[in-house]
């Protein structure tokens, strides 16, 4: 063993930076940040564009100054950090395994794990879209990281494919810089993303966003040189007499993030299938004691105040477990996504835990338009939060009163969308 | 004047140009593209077949039975990645189960051995994710899995380690019959050689009408693919066919060397040798074949989809021989399946029969039938790791995360012999890219890497082939140009 | 008269609104709203929509090529190419400071260009 360390935390995005401030303000003295980068921040840098913070700082900030805040709290805590480092192996009893070109390969044992790897981007072979294979496709992410961090254009002419946040930023982004964006192509019949990024980044351009369609062809055999699309039907399949085509010499694919979860799955942390990410509870510890899990690791967010939040509580709690403080089981609550809820975050509940409100995150499965989310304890409705509009691109978060749950011996929570006709 | 030019560096003009360079022969491999292995090479089954299914007494049989033994010891010398994992060719009905008797019965006329004929229990027993429909199956131990990129670029590799000269980007527009020998004039040189290979696969009937009287045609017969993650690999523990029809083995279920599961290929006879594109019906097709072998394949698990085109002759066997009216002029054509596993027996005999027109090539006593072994950092135990971390801390940087590929493998297989020059051509010898997330992180690592370590501008790093650039131009600088 | 389509961005719910002039007190007359926030965004959509400008400039002598930069308050939407514009011949030179002015004034519209990040 190489080093011993109270709390090792696994990636220095938002939700790193994050929990391993909130540990060392919880007096954790040995923690350990590392980050595969060359730099802190994770994607943070590359999202130059603002709409950051409204929620922590009360003020709008750009990627690079959200991260910038977090980056010196962190310096000014002296909490020791490692770039340019591969964490290759977590086992069960949280020796974890990591290598770069100054130590090489060391192993250190934590006593509590946060895992904040993040997430990654949906590639073009996962869709399956037939067609050539030239250069020229790129997911919004990569693209992203080519113009703002190293200063290259991808293409001149670009078609989007999905309306992800990612896609439409980039958008705006690629246009502004001189190239011509001339479509964004949505296989659902909503957006992705939030709608201010359909407004400011789309409508600002006169940017078409096309709902209910798809590619269904990549043309070009070195570069690309155009991409055929159809509107699809109600099964999401193509409609052959819609297809037309555009020239073009840049694919952006903008179709999802899925948690990266690798090295959860090597540490034996039961997955969620739905999120992707690791089943947690109240205090984000996984199905492994004192390994916990945050941010996008976890399930997909869509603003990343709700990730330093939920980072801040996987920080405080690590904490206490490294203290020896909480942790005692008690009785154990599955929460689960009714009726029209995907997912809902925490997965479970230890009752003796919880602090004086219990928050839920948790994203719908389809558009509603006033509509109930109701929160059900063992299918009896406790609470009712009216919408004008759930979508799935955007999370959704109630808080619930813990006075609710307390005392309960044997329980389950549900929360799910009102169906037709259903009042509380 | 060069004794010897072979056209097409795919796994035949490799294989040959190694055997080649075991003699004192002054010897050039010809290839249009940027890579060696750059067109059907890197887009078939990867299969090292048996040797049942061929027709006895054709070419295809008889080298086929020669290849297949000779994978062990040639993937051995030159650190290629080979598997013997045997197949299973599973029957649903009596009527098939009578087709695995003609199998069983035309592979033991082609002299292949370890071959069974199991029933329902037993099949299931090994491949519990075949379909429960299955009523047997043929078995047969000698097949096998293999990188087909990574032994083409090993024989190349070893090949120029042993002298033979390599020449990318040049395409062969004329060939001339010279008093002794031939002129072949490329898009970049011109080049005399005294006999010619012409292994040009799906362009070999157009290399042969530059100098000799049209004698086959080349038909291109395109198969699509879809590969899945590593977490599914284990899905089926052998190559899973099923019975074979006129169009050839049919759609297979298989893991591949590196782990990843693969299903393909369907059969398309097209007109164009430039079709390289998948289509919606064609993996549509593939999905229904293999789902027929092994039910409810994980659709979320795919992580990508290619096509290759078969140099089908029009022969219905290989086509190796000396062209009538061009004389020290060797054609080696029309090799479709099973042409990766014949690939090191046709090696051989295009040698022989080279020797019997050139009697006096003389052994090459510096020859080297090893090259420098590969460094795959993800395959080390820690011990290995910490030893190359500490000789190197360029091994101590992953680039690609999927494939835990390091800095120093990369820069190592940019260098060697025949190295990699482009994005694709760092993915087929190293792996960055090959995983769920294909290369969406190590992507631009990897353009970095190669700029730096060729003296390039990164602007010219290519995807793979001469025009698949991946970035345009400076930001800024753009709309400077178009003065918005 | 104006009038003009407009999707709330204030929150997530991205109400459908119409904003016309009108003879309300404001002066303009909004429909389709959820609440006062939407009515203020709208009018102000309407008659002055503004847009803080996020890019990159060059930079010299840094780890980095491009320097992250945004207009320090709102800028009228229209002015936001003319920006790019003069931004293009930008370059600056590392260390750079996050909020450090960049440049004063950009085109006139009385936003300063600064820095986000420090180099």
């Amino acid at each position: 063993m190489d080093k011993e360390y109270d709390i090792v935390v696994i990636g220095a995005g938002p939700a790193g930076l994050a929990a391993a401030i909130e540990a060392r303000k919880n007096s954790v003295e040995r923690i350990l940040l590392v980050e595969r980068a060359k730099e802190l921040g994770g994607i943070l840098p590359q999202c130059i564009h603002n709409g950051f913070g409204l929620h922590i700082f009360k003020e709008e900030l750009t990627g690079p100054e959200y991260a910038e805040r977090f980056i010196n709290e962190l310096v000014e805590l002296d909490i020791e950090y490692k770039l340019d480092t591969m964490v290759l192996d977590i086992d069960g009893s949280k020796n974890v395994t990591m290598i770069n070109t100054r130590d090489g390969i060391i192993t250190v044992k934590a006593k509590a794990v946060i895992l904040a790897m993040g997430c990654r981007e949906r590639p073009r072979g996962a869709l399956n879209i037939p067609g050539t294979r030239p250069s020229g496709i790129f997911t919004a992410g990569t693209a992203q990281r080519f113009v703002n961090i190293e200063g290259y254009m991808v293409g001149k002419k670009i078609v989007i494919l999905g309306s992800g946040d990612i896609g439409m930023i980039m958008a705006r982004r690629l246009t502004l810089e001189g190239a011509e964006v001339k479509a964004v192509l949505e296989l659902l019949p909503y957006s992705g993303g939030l709608i201010r990024n359909k407004v400011q980044c789309l409508d600002d351009f006169g940017i078409p966003l096309l709902f209910n369609h798809t590619v269904t062809e990549i043309k070009g055999a070195e570069r690309v040189e155009g991409i055929a699309y159809c509107q699809v039907d109600s099964n999401r399949k193509p409609i052959a007499e819609t297809r037309k085509y555009i020239e073009c010499d840049t694919l952006l694919l903008s179709v999802g993030l899925i948690p990266e979860n690798e090295l959860s799955k090597r540490a034996d942390v039961k997955l969620d299938p739905v999120t992707g990410g690791p089943v947690v509870n109240e205090s984000m510890e996984t199905s492994v004691k004192g390994i916990f899990a945050c941010g996008n690791v976890l399930h997909v967010h869509d603003l990343v105040d709700y990730v330093t939040e939920e980072s801040r509580r996987a920080g405080r709690n690590a904490a206490q477990y490294v203290k020896g403080v909480g942790a005692s089981d008690g009785t154990v609550i599955d929460v689960k996504g009714g009726s029209g809820v995907r997912y809902v975050v925490p997965q479970k509940v230890r009752v003796d835990n919880l602090e004086e409100k219990l928050e839920l995150f948790m994203r719908v499965d389809d558009i509603y338009k006033e509509k109930k989310l109701i929160v059900k304890i063992d299918g009896e409705k406790v609470k009712s939060v009216h919408r004008k509009r759930l979508t799935p691109g955007e999370m959704e978060h109630i808080i619930l009163d813990t006075n609710l749950v307390k005392g309960k011996e044997s329980a389950f929570i549900t929360v799910e969308v009102e169906k037709e006709g259903a009042r509380i | 004047m060069y004794d010897v030019a072979v056209i097409g560096a795919g796994i035949i003009g490799c294989s040959i140009s190694r055997v080649l360079s075991r003699y004192k022969v002054n010897a050039v491999l010809i290839e249009k593209e940027p890579d060696v292995a750059d067109c059907t090479t890197k887009a078939n089954s990867a299969i090292v077949h048996a040797g049942y299914d061929a027709k006895p007494g054709t070419l295809k049989a008889k080298f086929n039975a020669l290849g297949n033994p000779m994978f062990d010891k040639l993937c051995e010398e030159l650190d290629v990645p080979f598997k013997r994992i045997g197949s299973l060719v599973i029957a649903f009905n009596e009527e098939e189960m009578e087709t695995l008797n003609k199998l069983y019965v035309q592979g033991t006329i082609n002299g292949i051995t370890g071959m069974e004929i199991l029933d329902k229990e037993k099949v299931l027993e090994m491949e519990p994710n075949v379909s429960e429909e299955v009523m047997g199956a043929l078995y047969a131990a000698t097949c096998g899995v293999v990188g087909p990129w990574e032994l083409a670029i090993a024989q190349a590799e070893n090949a120029a380690d042993n002298g033979v000269e390599i020449l990318l980007n040049n395409e062969v527009r004329s060939i001339e019959k010279l008093d002794e020998g031939y002129r072949i004039s490329t898009t970049e040189r011109t080049i005399d050689a005294r006999y010619v290979i012409n292994c040009a696969g799906l362009h070999s009937d157009a290399i042969n009408n530059m100098v000799a009287a049209e004698s086959f045609r080349i038909l291109p017969r395109r198969g699509e693919y879809n590969i899945f993650d590593k977490s599914v690999g284990g899905l089926v523990n052998t190559v899973v066919f099923p019975c074979p029809s006129k169009l050839g083995k049919g759609i297979l279920v298989s893991p591949t060397v590196h782990g990843n599961l693969l299903i393909g290929p369907n059969a398309e006879d097209l007109y164009s040798k430039e079709a390289f594109e998948t289509t919606s019906q064609g993996l549509e097709s593939i999905w229904e074949g293999a789902e027929k072998s092994v039910p409810n394949l994980p659709r979320n698990a795919i992580i990508t989809s290619f096509s290759g085109l078969r140099a089908r002759g029009d022969r219905d066997d290989f086509i190796i021989e000396e062209a009538k009216d061009a004389k020290g002029f060797i054609n080696v054509a029309g090799i479709e399946s099973p042409g990766l596993t014949s690939a090191p027996a046709i090696a051989e005999y295009v040698i022989d029969m080279l020797k019997g027109i050139w009697t006096d090539m003389e052994e090459n006593q510096d020859y080297n039938p090893r090259r420098r072994r590969m460094i795959r950092f993800n395959e080390l135990d820690e011990e290995e790791r910490r030893m190359l971390t500490e000789k190197d801390p360029r091994f101590g940087r992953v680039i690609c995360r999927c494939e835990t590929v390091t800095e120093g493998e990369i820069v190592d297989v940019i260098h060697r012999n025949v190295g990699a020059t482009t994005v694709d051509g760092v993915k087929r010898r190293a792996r960055p890219g090959s995983g769920r997330c294909q290369g969406g992180f190590c992507g631009p690592r990897v353009m970095e890497i190669l700029a730096r370590e060729l003296n390039a501008d990164i602007r010219n790093v290519v995807k793979d082939k001469k025009g698949s650039y991946v970035l345009t131009c400076p930001t800024k600088e753009n709309r400077e140009q178009e003065n918005l | 008269m104006k009038e003009k389509e407009i999707i709330c961005i204030v929150c997530p719910i991205g109400c459908q609104m119409e904003v016309m002039e009108g003879k309300d007190t404001n002066g303009y007359v909004v429909t389709g709203n959820a609440c006062p926030r939407g009515e203020k965004y709208g009018i102000k959509e309407l008659t002055d929509p503004t847009r803080v400008l996020t890019t990159t400039i060059m930079l010299k002598k840094g780890k980095l090529k491009r320097l992250p930069v945004k207009t320090d308050i709102p800028i009228p939407k229209g002015k936001v190419l003319a920006c790019m514009k003069e931004l293009v011949s930008l370059e600056v030179e590392a260390p750079v400071k996050a909020g450090d002015i960049l440049i004063k004034d950009i085109s006139g519209t009385g936003a300063n260009i600064i820095s986000t990040r420090s180099i």
